[in-house]
């Protein structure tokens, strides 16, 4: 099953490369990976998402917590939770396509952020799932490039992870 | 203004600070300011080896019979990789050591310098932490964080990472009193109900087994083990890192178990309806085949200070985290409180099942044979040391044999690498452990094979008289490869055969050592007392022994703890 966890760390060098050899020593999978320094620069908020039985994500969140330098880990998916990936796209864009395209955009709330006259860059934000449906609906031919940022996920309502 | 003191006077009051009165190490060129500031002070006595990883290996043996951190220090590159099987030995078994490497300058660190590796990168998976000390204001701290690290929760090696320009520039030395770190906070007290709830299930039991490993060792745990063990009845099996932990003479210790362990620990162990398993973590050479373990129904109460060793590969009932003696003691508090005793009858019905398989011997072999048996030297070792030595080993038949036949009464006295599996672990970490009790006998049961991975430590027992008492199993094989290649693959012993054997009596006259070869059954006894005689001088004994000798019982791969191979 996807698990998306979540975790507080020392905003360290060496600190991501401990998580990323923990899971390729132990061979449990990672789907995606964020990670960048919270409010408080001495730490790094990092949001992982995982996929494996109950059991191995029950050893993951131990064997994250046993990291000297990770403070906190949460399995976002035990409770209510948001979670957002930012997508950015280039597409070819020419004649009646670009107008296509833009209706496209507008009814995933993307947004065109660059704009040639032969291609767009389109911001798209939301569940890995409307991303995907995004990029199913474009026509193939149409996509230059994409980049995902894989998902960012935080607690819905008073849930918290802080330290 | 204060004095300022450069990175290698700190390194080294660091350790003063820290009490620490060995270190063992090699040097080299990154660690040159660091071996300067050994010279000019003798509180710190340095140990100089012959290759980093005898440095290792003699700080975890001097850690393990010791209770106190071990220190090593090497020098950059070659130096750390040397270093990595002996770190990896001691990460595996939870031992408690802080190595200290040099490094490049951090001018140079990424250029590929001349001896640079990626210390912090090659060493991440096979410590419980390590540092790269960029600034030397943080030295100081960071070393007592090291030994903090190394010495808490559950221990494990941390490496402290110093280029050799840290260790060259000036600071004011301050060593903090105390570290607390807001994302190391190992738990140490076990939860009041699940002791609670741990307490019912063992008042509860009919087939009790209480089953402990190398957690009990590192706790410190001994005596409220063979307390809360006579107060109960019990049984009681130690697994290969937890021999010694319960007296080994006593009879309601059931042996070791596991792939080589006794018949009646292997089948109490599986036919036991309460399992109380203390400061061990259901290793595949302990319990086989989970699957075939979990056809019979038990209840487990399982006691351990990491986590992450609790539902690793067994489902349990009780899970209680926290400090194996500190648990005990609750335990033992709460079942006096109560006054209940576990159903006798049932208990006594138990017994008389579990003497039953005892019965059955599974330890006995030829003690007529004319041909010197592995078994009888460990069993004459015994009893000429009375007991109380010191026994460390390599790793093979030879590794089973001193586990199934000396009786450890007392923890701590046997040191072998249990999870790494380290040949060559022996004759070094028999240093260490001579290093920390100067008084102690010292004993190394070893094989032809194991030995020549770490024998030019020789020459370091020559520099420091280290009096130790080498005892070579020489059956001309790497015994348990054969041993596997004649069950499992056709008797085809590729590569097994230890060819071109030097003449170890020779050789360890040529280094200065008392050389005797053993060769007839009669001869064992005398030789060994003759040795042991020798306060002074170390002795290599080399047993000429059966050849075709197999280490039983024994418990295939991929199979169940009830379907032992028996003699």
């Amino acid at each position: 099953m996807r698990h998306i966890i979540s975790l507080l760390m020392e905003n360290e060098a060496g600190a991501l490369s401990r998580v990323a050899g923990l899971f390729s020593s132990r061979g449990y999978n990672i789907e995606s990976l964020t990670v960048a320094a919270t409010e408080d620069p001495t730490l790094s908020r990092m949001t992982l998402v995982t996929a494996g039985s109950d059991d191995v994500i029950e050893q993951i969140t131990k064997q994250l917590n046993k990291l000297i330098e990770v403070v906190k880990v949460v399995d976002l998916s035990d409770g209510d939770h948001i979670e957002r990936e930012l997508m950015l796209m280039k597409v070819r864009a020419v004649g009646k396509d670009r107008e296509e395209i833009k209706r496209m955009a507008d009814i995933f709330r993307g947004r065109i952020i660059d704009v040639t006259d032969k291609s767009y860059t389109i911001e798209l934000t939301g569940t890995g799932s409307k991303l995907d449906a995004f990029l199913e609906g474009m026509e193939h031919g149409a996509i230059l490039e994409t980049v995902r940022t894989g998902a960012s996920g935080i607690g819905r309502g008073e849930r918290i992870l802080k330290v | 203004m204060s004095t300022e003191l450069t990175g290698a006077e700190i390194t080294v009051r660091c350790l003063q600070e820290e009490g620490v009165d060995h270190i063992f190490g090699y040097p080299g060129g990154a660690v040159l300011f660091i071996y300067d500031e050994l010279f000019k002070q003798d509180k710190v006595k340095h140990v100089l080896v012959r290759h980093e990883q005898a440095a290792v290996h003699a700080a975890d043996g001097y850690a393990r019979s010791s209770n106190r951190t071990g220190v090593a220090l090497v020098t950059s590159g070659p130096g750390v990789t040397n270093a990595v099987t002996g770190i990896a030995t001691a990460y595996m078994d939870s031992i408690p050591l802080v190595i200290i490497s040099g490094q490049v300058p951090t001018h140079a660190i990424g250029l590929d310098a001349f001896q640079e590796v990626d210390t912090v990168g090659i060493t991440r998976p096979c410590v419980k932490h390590n540092f790269l000390v960029k600034d030397i204001a943080e030295l100081a701290t960071t070393i007592k964080k090291a030994f903090y690290i190394a010495s808490t929760g559950r221990p494990g090696p941390v490496l402290v990472d110093i280029p050799k320009d840290v260790s060259q520039q000036k600071t004011a030395f301050v060593y903090p009193e105390s570290v607390s770190m807001r994302s190391y906070n190992p738990v140490i007290r076990g939860h009041a109900g699940q002791i609670k709830k741990a307490v019912q299930l063992i008042l509860e039991a009919k087939r009790p087994m209480i089953y402990t490993g190398g957690g009990v060792i590192l706790s410190d745990a001994s005596p409220q083990l063979i307390e809360l063990v006579r107060m109960l009845g019990f049984p009681c099996t130690n697994t290969l890192m937890g021999l010694g932990g319960y007296p080994a003479t006593d009879n309601q210790f059931v042996g070791m178990l596991g792939m080589h362990g006794t018949y009646e620990a292997n089948m109490a162990m599986q036919h036991c309806d309460v399992l109380v398993a203390v400061g061990a973590r259901f290793d595949d050479r302990v319990i086989g085949n989970p699957k075939h373990f979990f056809n019979e129904d038990r209840k487990i109460i399982h006691i351990d200070i990491d986590p992450s060793s609790i539902s690793k590969r067994v489902k349990v009932d009780v899970p209680i985290v926290g400090s194996v003696s500190g648990v005990l003691d609750e335990l033992i508090k709460l079942l006096k409180v109560r006054k209940e005793k576990p159903d006798q009858t049932a208990l006594d019905a138990w017994w008389t099942q579990i003497n039953l398989w005892r019965a059955r011997d599974c330890l006995k072999y030829d003690r007529a044979s004319s041909i010197i048996k592995p078994q009888m030297v460990v069993e004459k070792l015994y009893e000429v040391t009375s007991g109380n030595a010191f026994v460390t080993s390599d790793v093979g038949q030879h590794q089973m044999w001193a586990a199934q036949f000396y009786k450890f009464d007392l923890p701590r006295r046997w040191i072998n690498s249990g999870g790494l599996g380290t040949m060559g672990f022996g004759l070094p970490a028999a240093m260490g452990v001579q290093f920390a009790n100067p008084k102690g006998a010292v004993a190394c049961v070893t094989g032809e094979a194991s030995i020549q991975m770490c024998i030019q430590e020789l020459s370091t027992c020559k520099q420091y008289n280290l009096p130790l008492k080498i005892i070579n199993l020489n059956n001309r094989y790497m015994g348990m490869v054969r041993q596997w290649q004649q069950f499992f693959h056709g008797n085809r012993y590729a590569e097994s055969y230890m060819d071109a054997l030097p003449n170890f009596v020779k050789l360890a006259e040529s280094y200065g050592h008392v050389g005797m070869k053993i060769e007839q059954p009669g001869d064992i006894q005398n030789a060994l007392e003759e040795a042991f005689k020798l306060k002074d001088r170390l002795v290599f004994m080399d047993f000429i022994t059966d050849q075709t000798e197999n280490v039983f019982p024994m418990v295939p791969g991929g199979k169940g703890l009830s379907e032992m191979i028996l003699v």
